[in-house]
Parts: C-alpha cells; structure tokens; sequence
C-alpha cells in the first residue's frame, strides 16, 4: 500500500458537479434526518450560542475591571451572569457534546444513521426554540437568580422571566433525554458485527457513559423545575419557607441533575481525546479497558456525589462527610483517564496539529482544575471558599479548560471530514496559543481572590481586589480576540480550504474509512473491521485517500 | 557531547527529590489565605497546606511528564511511522490507580478530623416544635420597580433548629455569649442580649461566641473570612455556630449567598475587641439604650414592619463612598422616599 | 426526507446501495428497545417526585399539616383496581394481535381505554370533592400534583390508545409480525400502572 500525500478529487472543474456526498447549505435550516446533517445543526447552533454566552462574559468581565458597579447596574449584572451560566451549560456545551455524538456515532461504529433519525431531528429542533426562549427571558423580567436558579430568590426576580427560563431549560432538557435515548440505543444495538463493545472507539464508551447520565439525572431537574414552576405560577410552596416548603429540598434535586451534568459536560470530550491523541501520537491509547470502564465508573460515582455544592447548606454533618469521601473518589478513575493520556504520549510520535495542541491544553488545564476539584471537596476547606471566585476559577478551568478546548480540539480533528476541507493550521496555533495565553490570564488569578474573600456573583466589590480582576479582566479580551481567528479559519476554510482525502490523519477509526464528507447513508458497503481502532505499530498504514472510496461515488449535476 | 550517562533510576531519584522538596516548600509559602483570626481558621489552614503541597506536587508531575513528552517525543519532520505498538501495561496502570486512592483517602481522613476538631459533628439539640414566629417578607425591589416581585406572603413559620452548625463544644453551648443574627436583603443585624441591636459584629476574644443563623427573605450565606467560616441562613430555619476569634482586629463579614441585585453590597464588620474593651462596648450601647438614642437609627427586626425598605437605603449608602457605587442616584432616592414613606404610616399608627 | 441532497444523486446512490447490500431488510426494529430506555428515564422523573414528597414528609413537623382532612379511600381504592386490571386486559389486546386477531384487539383495547376513561373521571370526581385545594398546604400541593402528573399521563396513553384503535380499522395494519404499535402502549399502561400503586401507597396508605 501506498500513502498517497495529495487528495484525489475527481471532481470535475466546471461544470460543478455535487459528488453526492457535499451538502448544500440550505440542507441545515431543513428537518433533514440524516444524523451528519443533523450534527452539524448542533455543532454551528452550539457555536452561536457560544459568542452569545462569551459575549455576556465579556460584558461581566468589563464590569468587573472596577470595584464599582458602573458599566450596568447590579440588576442587570445578575441577568447577565445568570444568563451566561445558562447558556453557556444548556446551548454550549451540552448542544455542541450532542452534535459530536450525533456526527460520530454512526461513523464510528459503521452505522447507517442513528437507531431514531425523526426522534433525532425532533430533538435538534427543540434546541433553536429553546435557545430563543432563554435569550428572550433577558428582555422581559430577566431570570437573575444564577443558573442554579435558587429559590426563594427565584421566586421574587419576576415570575415572567423565571416562568420563560424554566419552560426553556425544560425544552432544553427533553432534546438532551431524546438525544441520549438516541446515542445509548444505536452504540448498543447498531455496531456492526463485527465490532464487539471493546474494539468500539472510546468516544463511543463516553457516549455510552454520558447517555445513562443523561437519561437518569435530567428527568429529576424537570421534576425540580415542574415544582419551582408551581410556586412561581400557580402560588403553591414547594420550596417556599413561608408556606411550610423546603428550599433545600430544591438544592438537592437540581444538583442531582447538576453534578452528574458537569460529566455530561466533559465524559463526551474525554472520549474524543482518547481517540485524537492516539491519531496524532501514532500510539495506541495506552490502557484501553481501564480508560473505557473508568468512563462507567465516573458515570456512576458522578450521580451519588450532588451535596457536595451543599457543604454550607444546612446538611446533616454524616451527609457532609460521605459526600465528601463519595466526590473525592472521583478523582480515582479520573486520574487513570489522565494517566492513560499521558502514557500514550509517552515515546509516541507528537505531530504539532492545532487537535494535538488543543488536546494537550485540554489536559493541562483539566488537571488544574481537577485538583481545585478535590480541594473544594474536602468540607472543611469548601466551608471557606464556596460560593468565592475559587470556585469560578475551578470551574472554568474544567468546564473551560477541558470541555471547550475538547471542542475546539474536536472541531480542528474531524472537520476535515465533516466538511471534506483541511483548516488552516497556522490560524489554528495562533487561535490555540493566544486562547491558553487568555485563559491563565483569566482564571488564574481568580483561585486567589477567592481564597481572599471575594464572593462571586457580585457586580461591586472590595477595592483590594482591583488588581487580579484588572488581570482577569484583561485575559478575557485575550480569549475573546482568540475567537475570531477560529471563526474565520473555520468559514473560511468551509468554503475554500484545501480539499481533504478521505483519511489526512491516517487514522484507523472506522469514521475516517469513508468519503469526506461520507455519502448519503455514511458507507458504500458495511465496513468490516480490520484492525482495532487504535492499532498503530503494527504495520497497518491507512491510506490517506483510498481509490476504490470513489468507485461508486457518482457525481450528480446540479439541479 | 558529554559520554558520561547518568543511570535513569537516579534521574528519576533526584527528579522525585526536586520534586518533593519543591511541594513542601511552596504549601508552606503559598501565602494565598488571608489572616487567620480564629481557631478554626488555624485548623483549615493546615489542610490547605496540606492540599497545596500534595496538589503542587501532582501539578508538577503531571504537567511536568506533559511537558516533556511533548518536547522530547516531537514527530521528526518526514517521520510517517507509528510509535510503538504499548497496549498498556498491568503493573503501572494498578500503581497509578492505587495512587490516588491512597492520596484521597488521606485527604478524606484528613477533613475530617478537621472537621470533627471544628465541631462539625456535634449533634445540636433540636428541638423541632419551636416556637412559631411570622416571618413577615417585604421586598425592597417591591417598592423601586412596583409590583413586578411576587411577593412570599405572610405565613406562620415553625422555626427548625438545624443540626448543620459547626463549632459547637458541648461546653460552650449554655455559656457565654450569643448573638442571633438575622440575615435580610441586604443586611446583617446582630441582637445582643440585653436588646443591644446592631448591625456590626462585636465579640470578645478569647472565648467562644454561639451565633444562631436567620434570614427573613432569600437566602443569604454569613461568612467570615478570617475565620474561614460559612453558613447559609436559610428563612425559616435556624442555624447555629460557634466562633472562638483569637486575634483582635477588624474583618468583614461577607454575605456570600447570592440574594439579590446588591448581594454584593451585604457585608459589614466584625470587630474583635479585648474583653474589656468588649464590656466597655457592651456598657456603651446599654446606656445609648436607656436614653433611646440609637435605637432609632438600627432597624430592629422584631418591632418594625418596615425595615427592609429602611435598610435598603442605609445600607447602601455607606457602601456608595468607598466603593464609588454607582446605585442610580434616583433609586437611591427612592429608596429613601420610601422609607420616609413608611415611617410616616408608621406614625400615624402611633398617633 | 425532506430537503436531502439532489434528488438524482440520491436515487442513484440509495438504488445502487439497496441492491447490492439491500440493507434495507436487515434493518432490525429497536423502537420496543428505546421505549423501554425512554420508560426508565421517565420513571426517574417520577422518582424524584416522590423522593421530594418523601422528604418533605420526614423533614415536615407535622404530617399531614394541621387541618388537613382525611383523604376518602374508598373511591380511589376502587379507582385503582380498576386502573390494575386494566393492565390485565390490555395484555390481552396483545395477545390476540398475535394471533392475527383484529377484532380481538378492537375489544380488548376498547375496554381498557373505557376503564381508562372511567379512571380519570373517577379521579377528576374526588378533585371536585376534595375539601383543599392546590395551595391549601405542602400536603395538598403535592398531592395534586403527583396525582395530576399522572394522570395526564394517563391522559396520554388514553390519547395513544385511540391512535392504535384509528388504525386497526385497517384488520392488516396489525399482525403477527407487526404490532410495534400495540406492544408500545402496553408496555406503557403498565408502566402508568406501577407508577399508581406507589403513589396510592405514598398518598393514601402512608
Ligand atoms: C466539566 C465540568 C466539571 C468537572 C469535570 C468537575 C470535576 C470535579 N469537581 Fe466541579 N464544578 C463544576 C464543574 C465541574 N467539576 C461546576 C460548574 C461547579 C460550580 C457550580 C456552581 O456552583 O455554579 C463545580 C463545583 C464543584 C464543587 C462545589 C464547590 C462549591 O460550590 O463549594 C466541588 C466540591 O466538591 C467540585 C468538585 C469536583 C471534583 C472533585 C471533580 C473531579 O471530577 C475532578 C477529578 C479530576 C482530577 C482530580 C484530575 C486528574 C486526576 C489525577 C491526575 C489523579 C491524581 C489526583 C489526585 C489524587 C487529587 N466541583
Ligand atoms: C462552558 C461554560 C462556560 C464558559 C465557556 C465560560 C466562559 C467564560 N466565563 Fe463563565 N461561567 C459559567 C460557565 C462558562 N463560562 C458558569 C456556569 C458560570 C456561573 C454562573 C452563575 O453563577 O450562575 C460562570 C460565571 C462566570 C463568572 C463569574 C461571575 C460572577 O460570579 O459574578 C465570570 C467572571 O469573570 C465568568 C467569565 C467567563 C469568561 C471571561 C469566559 C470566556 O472564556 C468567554 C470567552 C468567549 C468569548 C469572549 C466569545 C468570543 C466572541 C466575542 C466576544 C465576539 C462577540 C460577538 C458576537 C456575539 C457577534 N464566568
Ligand atoms: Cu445576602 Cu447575598
Ligand atoms: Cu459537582
């Protein structure tokens, strides 16, 4: 076999010819079932929803380089703020996790389209209204209870805007539960034969592990949402002390959906970057079991953890302590997951990708952010800084530092196939430092002011805290300044990149044995498998564009 | 090229060293905790040493191992071979797993003997059947934007004693002094015995205070960070603690629950006094009391209906100085207007 | 497939596919698969309710609060066995559209939507009865709600049902082979079944 360096199009010039394969634009704003279609709805919706939230941060952060609330007023602050939180978890990072397992699964396990195509488009579709819900909620009585969204204060910001931010997150909610349903059946029963579950991609594993999560936990927060909706709307008291409720009672079923999303957050990226680093290391993944099972193993540790954002709540000390032992093992499986990485690095050959450096970010900063995790685990210490800016430092750096670089990494990895395109790879490293650089700035600086004493969710502060948030402050302008190289690579290159082969990573996963983009229905025949998908060293060498992928391919004329 | 080749296991010794030696020294001179003003923040500090070292240490590994990989195992320009063909390998993946725990269970340990030192788990006498008290709710956002607020109502209230507290000894729960601190939007206000109202902290070092937590609206967290202890007030539920300061000074007191667009302007001080100069401050306030004085100019929760509007006001204002807070000059006003406003109803009441 | 790639390319890349692997037959049918995952995840959604009724019940001074009156058992202990049996008689529906039986299963899910139907209207006769509202007190807020949660759910199966009996007009619309639609609300209505005993334990008995 020869690696053939140059992608081959057989494209004709002129007339342009459709290969059958690329997509029209207008495909995306159709109620289009075919699960790549649909992937990408989700990916490009995340992304939008992504400048919004980012743009929201960057107004708190202006507001923030001064003790003194003056760019808006602390009302106004406490929408923002809770807007950020919301959109960045419910449209981000959950939508865009949604997008990659729609894109992926199928590929990767050899499958046609997912086991529920019209459920799945279904649930796409209820992202966009959603989305609108939630934003429009700003302009009424904007929601500013946080994105917990406690109450009694959520009961008395405006029963309008709360009312709008429960219906949303509860939209929200129903596309993540149908969306799992859809992942969970088509890994376990649409594999072809001769994939057993352990020679599956790890991403699969994740999504395995992310999909149990998803449909035990979120149907509890609407449970939750179903109540604090009666008390906001129909006056009952639930969760309001002055009618006999309890607002704990709320805590703890929102954070039994809430804990266990924070891994709905990441166990998909975790799976990614199990599959990326092993591609562009040209290593297998070092302890494929251990890294697979431990994605269970967190799935389930992650749901009897919730009271550890309680520790100051007003919960029975036994409580306190076996939520502490509880979340701190969490960091067992996890480490092995981090270990494993590490490991498969190690005396592999590191190819400067902007996947492999945002990757690479991706661990680096995980790990901070990991170890605040445990840290803030311990009650006696949590005591101190719950609810201070260590916490928003520990969960940047994980929600940050390890979910959206996972994205990003993701995006630079399979957008070749996605869009049958290679992005620029200089913007992609200039994107990658100038984002690392950024978000150090950022939230570094916030482990200190709050170990200092600076509470978060304030729009006025101390004076004594000038400094580190100037620091911050100028760190988010970084980062934001970070987006737009990405944003024009990304729709520059769509459109005019470099063609991409069929597989530029030389990957062996089944998702690069195909056209890029793949054909209609994924594969010109149901692959068999022939090597494990992280089976590098042993003499396989896939080929960058194999000529028999085009066989069949017949180039259609444009209507 | 120098021939002489150091034996890996040795590179690895002096690494493991270097390592070690740097974690303890940087958990020791970390210098990221404000002072600590109490016992327990004595004992907190201890395990956020601790942390910081085995964190530190973990940090450097990790990313040290990262780093070095990444340099030292770049892909040579034209190299389009594999790595070598690693599965795993049993041994190292069970060190690596056993690792952790064993480290996490140290930490778990740790805690909670801190915790238990701390009093954490000192069950608290809960008499649930309490008295039954009227939480009366009146917000402050009622009277600025009109109407949009939907109001909690006025309903009986059993108080529930929680268990949750932290630092209660068994000695300290009969003696000495206590302070029962409400927490309302967006303000402390600390009753003394002997009716002294105020919404500063004072206590005397030197000996344990009991606090009982209270909020009459949202929730709201009290926490002092010198003392490096946090406690929600949750309405309806109270909620005590025991504080031992053991260094005399002036700290904040921050609310750190979020409760409302100037959550964060709800902090005020605690002032650790010498013990005289406690009763001297103790004796002050007792004959401002007799003569009414400042009374007046407290809001005391229990007698006046209207004391959210008032305190919105005077509480902010302080703030508007130092902080250069920019309230609109109209709320404010408003604010102002309708405490007036209340005040006046409330005289004709009187009349 | 609405607003799929051009239509050309299409036909001829389904045509060529479909003959040469006619993946087509082999597609297996995973809908009984994803109701049960969906039924799982929606019994957590249920569990929570409970949980928070549970807790609110331990945590409560007083339970039910003072001055609630005591609920009526017999009525909804009728209530409930006839929403039990129905799941009895649903089975039935099943078995006999196994059989090729159509007429089997017009009766036999026609009975169960009537004992259904009977089920809400027995239900919504003790709403009308009771002596406290939805904001009476914690006990009645939660009892409401619990109950009216699911009975919308019956609600729903009642609506599915009427879906299935609108299309067994058609005697061949269900068979041996293919009777996805009446083996899904079965599996449903007992699902809406286990859900009722343990709220008439949880509300009623406790
Ligand atoms: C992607 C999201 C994500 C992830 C992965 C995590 C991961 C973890 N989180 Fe975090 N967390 C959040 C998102 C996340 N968190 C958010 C959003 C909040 C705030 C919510 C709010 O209030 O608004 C929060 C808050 C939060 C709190 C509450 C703080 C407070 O409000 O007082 C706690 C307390 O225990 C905690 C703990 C942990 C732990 C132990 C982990 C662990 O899973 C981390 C495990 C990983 C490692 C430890 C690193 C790798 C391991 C090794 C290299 C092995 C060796 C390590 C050791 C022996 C330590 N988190
Ligand atoms: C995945 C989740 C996620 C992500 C990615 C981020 C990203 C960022 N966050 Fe966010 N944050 C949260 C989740 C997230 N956050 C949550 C859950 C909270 C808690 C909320 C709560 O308390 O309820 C929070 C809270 C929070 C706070 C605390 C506020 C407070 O407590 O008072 C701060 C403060 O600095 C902050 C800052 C930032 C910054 C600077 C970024 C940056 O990284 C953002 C970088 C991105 C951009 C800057 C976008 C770039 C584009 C443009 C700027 C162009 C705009 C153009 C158009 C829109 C056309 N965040
Ligand atoms: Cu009170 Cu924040
Ligand atoms: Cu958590």
């Amino acid at each position: 076999m020869t690696t053939t360096s140059k992608p081959k199009t057989p494209l004709p010039e002129e007339p342009k010819m459709l290969l059958g394969n690329e997509r029209k634009w207008t495909d995306y704003f159709t109620f289009c079932t075919d699960h790549k279609v649909i992937g990408i709805q989700y990916l490009v919706t995340a992304f939008f929803f992504y400048l919004v939230g980012g743009a929201l941060a960057t107004v708190m952060r202006t507001e923030l380089a001064t003790p003194a609330p003056d760019i808006v007023t602390p009302d106004v602050y406490n929408g923002i703020l809770t807007l950020h939180g919301t959109v960045m978890l419910f449209l981000w990072i959950v939508p865009a996790g949604a997008g990659l397992a729609n894109y992926l699964i199928p590929l990767m396990i050899g499958a046609r389209d997912m086991a529920f195509p019209r459920l799945n488009a279904i649930a796409f579709w209820l992202i966009p209204p959603s989305g609108l819900m939630l934003i429009g909620s700003f302009f009424f009585e904007p929601p500013s209870a946080g994105w917990t969204s406690y109450p009694p204060l959520s009961l008395t910001t405006g029963a309008l805007g709360e009312g709008i931010w429960i219906m949303s997150i509860l939209v929200g909610g129903t596309a993540s539960i149908l969306g799992g349903l859809n992942f969970l059946v088509t890994i376990l029963k649409m594999r072809v034969p001769s994939m057993p579950l352990t020679k599956m991609p790890l991403f699969c594993w994740a999504m395995i592990a992310t999909s149990l999560l998803i449909l035990i936990s979120t149907p509890v927060l609407a449970g939750a949402l179903i109540l604090l909706a009666f008390d906001l709307l129909a006056g009952t008291a639930f969760f309001n002390p002055t009618g006999g409720g309890n607002p704990v009672v709320y805590q703890h079923m929102f954070w039994f959906y809430s804990h266990p999303a924070v891994y709905i957050f990441v166990l998909p990226l975790f799976g990614a970057i199990s599959d990326v680093i092993a591609v562009h290391a040209r290593k297998p993944i070092f302890g494929y079991r251990a890294i697979a099972y431990s994605s269970i193993v967190i799935s389930f540790l992650g749901l009897i953890v919730w009271a550890h954002h309680m520790f100051t709540s007003g919960t029975p000390p036994w409580l306190r302590m076996f939520f502490m032992i509880t979340t701190m093992v969490i960091a067992v499986p996890t480490g092995i997951k981090v270990f494993g990485w590490v490991a498969t690095l190690w005396r592999g050959k590191i190819a400067y990708t902007s996947a492999m450096l945002f990757a690479l970010g991706f661990i680096a900063l995980f790990l901070i952010g990991g170890i605040s995790g445990v840290m803030l685990a311990a009650v006696p210490f949590d005591i101190h800084v719950h609810d201070t800016y260590f916490v928003v430092a520990h969960f940047h750096y994980v929600l940050f530092g390890a979910s959206v670089f996972g994205i990003f990494m993701s995006v630079y990895h399979w957008f070749p196939k996605m869009t049958g395109r290679m992005m620029n790879e200089f913007w992609g490293k200039i994107h990658f430092v100038l984002t690392f650089v950024g978000m150090n700035l950022t939230f570094m600086p916030m482990h200190e002011l709050g170990l200092r004493g600076m509470n978060r969710r304030i729009a006025l502060y101390d004076p004594q805290f000038t400094d580190l948030n100037v620091l911050a402050t100028i760190g988010s302008y970084i980062m934001a300044v970070s987006t737009i190289p990405f944003l024009i690579n990304a729709i520059w290159s769509w459109r005019y990149g470099k063609k991409a082969p069929a597989n530029p990573w030389r990957a062996l996963t089944l998702e690069w044995q195909t056209l890029s983009p793949p054909e209609l229905e994924n594969f010109e025949e149901l692959p068999v498998l022939k090597t494990g998908p992280y089976d590098y060293g042993l003499g396989y060498i896939a080929e960058e564009d194999p000529e028999e992928l085009y066989a069949h391919a017949v180039p259609a004329p444009v209507s | 090229m120098s021939t002489v080749k150091i034996p890996s296991s040795i590179v690895t010794l002096l690494i493991g060293i270097l390592l070690t030696l740097a974690s303890l020294w940087y958990g020791q001179n970390h210098g990221l905790m404000p002072v600590a003003a109490s016992e327990e923040a004595e004992l907190v500090d201890g395990l956020f040493d601790a942390m910081m070292t085995i964190g530190f240490g973990l940090f450097l590994l990790v990313e040290g191992a990262l780093v070095y990989s990444a340099i030292r195992f770049r892909r040579k320009d034209g190299d389009e071979g594999d790595g070598e063909h690693l599965e795993g390998n049993i041994p190292l993946e069970i060190v690596w797993t056993a690792i952790p725990a064993v480290v996490v269970l140290g930490i778990s340990i740790y805690s909670f003997d801190i915790y238990t030192r701390m009093g954490g788990l000192e069950l608290m006498d809960h008499d649930m059947g309490g008295p039954t008290k009227t939480v009366e709710v009146a917000y402050a956002a009622d009277a600025v934007t009109g109407g949009s607020t939907t109001a909690l109502g006025e309903l009986p209230l059993e108080d529930q004693v929680s268990e949750a507290g932290l630092g209660v000894s068994p000695d300290a729960v009969d003696e000495g002094l206590s302070v029962d601190v409400q927490g309302l939007q967006y303000a402390f206000i600390f009753n003394y015995p002997n009716g002294i109202v105020d919404g500063e902290l004072h206590v005397p070092a030197g000996q344990p205070v009991r606090i009982n937590l209270n909020a009459q609206d949202v929730l709201h967290a009290f926490w002092l960070p010198e003392f490096r202890i946090k406690q929600d007030m949750i309405p309806g539920q109270e909620t005590k603690l025991v504080i031992n300061a053991n260094r005399e000074g002036t700290y904040p007191v921050v609310c750190a629950e979020l409760c409302g667009p100037y959550h964060g302007g709800m902090r005020t001080q605690l002032i650790v006094h010498s013990p005289e100069d406690y009763d001297a401050w103790v004796a002050e306030r007792l004959a401002a009391l007799d003569t009414g004085e400042t009374v007046a100019s407290v809001p005391s929760v229990k007698s006046d209906r209207t004391h959210t509007a008032r305190t919105d006001a005077e509480y902010l204002e302080p703030f508007v100085e130092p902080l250069q807070l920019a309230v609109a000059p109209e709320r404010l006003a408003a604010l102002r207007a309708s405490a007036e406003d209340s005040a006046m109803t409330h005289h004709s009441h009187a009349h | 497939m609405q607003g799929s790639i051009n239509t050309t390319a299409e036909g001829t890349l389904n045509l060529a596919q479909e003959e040469a692997h006619g993946h087509h037959e082999e597609h297996p049918d995973h809908r009984m698969f994803g109701i049960l995952v969906f039924l799982c995840a929606e019994s957590m959604l249920f569990l929570g309710l409970f949980v928070a009724y549970i807790t609110f019940r331990l945590v409560a001074t007083e339970w039910p609060p003072e001055g609630t009156p005591e609920l009526e058992i017999l009525l909804p202990g009728i209530n409930s066995l006839i929403l039990i049996s129905s799941s009895f008689v649903i089975h039935k529906a099943d078995t006999a559209a196994k059989q090729d039986d159509s007429k089997g299963v017009l009766t036999w899910f026609g009975i169960t939507a009537i004992m259904g139907a009977i089920f809400l209207l027995g239900q919504g006769y003790e709403y009308a009865n009771l002596e406290f509202g939805l904001r009476e007190n914690l006990f009645a807020s939660t009892f409401y709600v619990l109950t009216g949660f699911h009975g919308l759910h019956v609600f729903v199966g009642l609506l599915l049902m009427l879906a299935v009996l609108w299309r067994n007009r058609d005697p061949k619309h269900y068979s041996s082979e293919n009777h996805f639609g009446i083996e899904a609300v079965e599996l449903y209505w007992h699902f809406v079944d286990v859900i009722w005993i343990i709220l008439f334990v949880l509300l009623y008995l406790w």
